[in-house]
């Protein structure tokens, strides 16, 4: 399908299916089951986990494929969403022209930053990531404010001039649209004592993001994902071997600049505001720990950290200490104020905590990531039906079948 | 030209402080070969050590004393910190005025201790990962020490002040023979830039002066030619950690009354250490007391109003600009060393 194999195909169908039934999936719980504050079905949600997803898998076609470890990716992001906010107050509303001039500018960004930063590896090229993420932060803060209006962030206004939209009487602030259909309209059904929501927004999110990923299949079994990941194996012997290794890796971060600015341009179109706090190295952070959690270098590990992280960190902002008493309060009273305790720095104001933590512990122990996690699961349950010794197995990726030399 | 001096010595502190977290991350970098996201962390904890001790020289009973009243007309209860109740009130109020110096005395254990559980802990299982890998986790650990002193403290900034005796400044100006006035500097800061050389030339003669530093020197340069020779050269460097822990978190002692302790301060920071390190030269510790110094005193004069209506916002981003240029220009940054960290 798509000229993909049979495999990436399953993966690509199994992508779109999780995103076109994700308001089902993140409702499992019916309303009056005690249950509710675990769903994630809403809009806001739905929309980050994509938005981030798209971030995330931009992100591994640098890191996951050819090793270089960029701590400057807020900058794309926010750049995207800078971008797209002009566009709105400039051109229309309408959410296709932000987008796409949201990664033209975060691509030509990064053509800059990456020529620079690309010229060193290893620890230098995370640092100078780092430091150009931080300038283009401190100069949205600083230089840039005509442009970023400063700490207040940019916003729509209704003097802004919108040439394709015309003139309105309107009072209120236009809302961003595809082609009429605004973004913060959804379709509520309320099925199985549940309310799943149906937002445009996040639909619109999901084909992007459905793209982004397909995209993202082709680039990873293209003969350039395979150049990239031979950059990552042994950048020396490729030099030796008098290939020049630069207009590659750079275009694998232009590539993934790109993602970050259309992650950065649809967040400003289901939200039009775009501030500087979005081009923090914690940003920066957020999505190498989205990246690492998943799984650096695969292809689904992006996307499952991106959600899980997202959707974690929105379950475990609303437990607070009550919630905790009544979920602990058959334990007896002594017992329970502990177990209430232990679990309240963990959660709510205490989610950070926890991220580092699992961060922390994922590094260390599964340094795969989830998708390594899931994988040795498997050989778990399988390790009885086929006893192989790991060595004898071939890879697939490194040793193609023997093809007949004599027909 | 006094207007110089004082761009100067408005550098001196900052890049005091840049010089000594440089000091440290260049010591792990250089003897375990570890990239430390989380000196910035230990950085803060030594600050925190500060308040830490603050408030508990100030820890305080209250008594009745019937022959006052408060407002209400019920007798007035009066705070008084236990030191003063122990060693008297002038020699207790001493101590809590001096509590930041007195904290030195009371990080350097914390610290080492710190730094110990942190390499032996953590740090020690990486050495044989990527330096990606090395960034990860200490990365983690500092958001993991960040969330846990925010706990503890709050995010608020905690001021913590300097002895009434350094409080003020003084006209430096003067004793150059410059108009009075010109040239005013707090002597907090001036403290603090003393202080920092004598910590970062108390290193360096440790480190070339003593048994000990020669063998970690020789460690820094093979450290499996040392170990071949029977040194047991890990301990010698988790000692090592222990002591850039120590250099980091008493720069962030004295830096308590120049910026109110928070939570994130250690992060802000790390940034700009990690750029003074790659400025200096990756591995070369009098490269990273340099750079640390220079992009203060750069930083302090971009911030000059001249400068800046020429070049508007250049005091935010100018340390950034000249770590890029001195990237491009000399890859090695100023004093690296040809063959650390070039894979």
């Amino acid at each position: 399908m798509l000229g993909l194999n049979k495999t990436d195909s399953k993966f690509l169908l199994i992508v779109i299916l999780l995103t076109l039934f994700t308001p089902f999936l993140m409702q499992p719980f019916a309303a009056d089951s005690g249950l509710d504050q675990f769903n994630g079905g809403y809009p806001d949600l739905m929309q980050k986990v994509a938005i981030f997803g798209i971030f995330a898998v931009g992100f591994n076609i640098l890191f996951g494929l050819t090793g270089y470890l960029s701590f400057g990716h807020a900058a794309f992001l926010g750049m995207g969403s800078y971008a797209a906010v002009w566009m709105f107050k400039l051109l229309t509303m309408n959410v296709i022209p932000a987008i796409l001039l949201s990664m033209i500018v975060s691509g030509l960004l990064a053509v800059i930053i990456g020529y620079i930063s690309l010229r060193r590896s290893g620890i230098y090229f995370s640092i100078l990531t780092l430091a150009f993420a931080q300038m283009c932060y401190k100069m949205a803060y600083s230089v840039l404010t005509p442009i970023t209006n400063g700490e207040t962030g940019l916003q729509l206004s209704l003097s802004d001039p919108r040439i394709l939209d015309g003139a309105t009487e309107s009072t209120s602030l236009p809302v961003t649209n595809i082609f009429g259909l605004a973004m913060n309209s959804s379709y509520k059904l309320e099925a199985l004592n549940r309310v799943f929501t149906f937002n445009v927004g996040f639909y619109f999110c999901a084909i992007i993001a459905s793209i982004a990923f397909y995209i993202a299949i082709r680039l990873f079994r293209s003969p350039f994902g395979m150049m990239l990941r031979a950059v990552k194996s042994n950048q020396q012997r490729m030099n030796y071997m008098g290939l020049n290794t630069k207009p590659y890796t750079l275009a694998a971060f232009v590539i993934s600049g790109m993602y970050a600015g259309l992650a950065g341009g649809l967040l400003a179109a289901m939200d039009p505001l775009a501030g500087a706090d979005r081009m923090l190295w914690t940003a920066s952070g957020e999505v190498v720990i989205m990246t690492i959690l998943g799984g650096a270098g695969t292809l689904m590990g992006p996307v499952l950290g991106a959600g899980v992280i997202k959707y974690l960190e929105n379950i475990f902002s609303k437990i607070n200490e009550s919630v905790l008493h009544s979920w602990f309060h058959w334990l007896p009273d002594g017992l329970e104020e502990v177990v209430v305790w232990v679990f309240a720095r963990f959660t709510g104001e205490g989610w950070h905590l926890t991220l580092g933590l699992t961060f922390m512990l994922v590094v260390t122990f599964l340094p795969g990531g989830l998708v390594e996690g899931i994988k040795r699961l498997k050989k778990l349950t399988k390790r009885g039906q086929k006893p192989k010794d790991k060595l004898d197995a071939p890879d697939p990726e490194h040793t193609p079948p023997p093809s007949k030399h004599v027909v | 030209m006094d207007a110089i001096l004082l761009q100067i010595l408005n550098g001196l502190d900052k890049g005091s402080a840049y010089a000594l977290i440089a000091l440290g991350l260049t010591l792990i970098f250089g003897t375990l070969g570890v990239v430390n996201f989380a000196h910035g962390a230990i950085f803060m904890i030594g600050a925190f050590c500060a308040v830490t001790l603050s408030r508990l020289l100030s820890l305080s009973f209250e008594t009745v004393d019937p022959t006052k009243t408060d407002f209400l007309g019920n007798p007035a209860t009066i705070k008084t910190p236990y030191v003063e109740a122990w060693f008297g009130p002038e020699f207790g109020s001493a101590m809590i005025d001096w509590a930041v110096p007195l904290a030195i005395i009371f990080s350097i254990p914390v610290m080492i201790a710190v730094g110990f559980i942190m390499e032996r802990g953590l740090i020690k299982h990486f050495y044989k990962r990527p330096h990606a890998d090395q960034i990860l986790v200490t990365f983690g650990l500092a958001i993991v020490l960040q969330e846990v002193i925010k706990y503890f403290y709050g995010a608020n900034p905690i001021s913590t002040p300097a002895p009434e005796v350094f409080k003020g400044s003084f006209d430096f100006g003067v004793m150059f023979g410059f108009d009075p006035n010109a040239i005013i500097y707090p002597y907090w800061r001036m403290v603090y830039f003393l202080f920092a050389a004598v910590v970062i030339g108390a290193v360096f003669s440790f480190l070339r002066f003593t048994t000990f530093g020669m063998v970690v020197r020789a460690g820094m340069a093979d450290r499996e030619t040392v170990g071949l020779l029977g040194i047991d050269i890990d301990r010698r460097f988790t000692i090592m950690f222990g002591l850039a822990a120590a250099v980091a978190g008493m720069a962030g002692v004295m830096y308590a009354p120049i910026l109110s302790p928070n939570y994130h301060m250690g992060m802000d920071f790390l940034v700009l250490s990690f750029v003074v390190v790659v400025v200096g030269g990756m591995g070369s510790l009098p490269g990273a007391v340099a750079a640390g110094f220079l992009l203060g005193i750069l930083e302090s004069f971009a911030s000059m109003n001249e400068v800046k209506s020429i070049l508007p916002g250049i005091d935010q981003i100018v340390i950034y600009v000249v770590a890029i240029i001195i990237l491009l220009t000399r890859p090695r940054g100023l004093m690296g060393k040809r063959g650390v960290m070039e894979e």
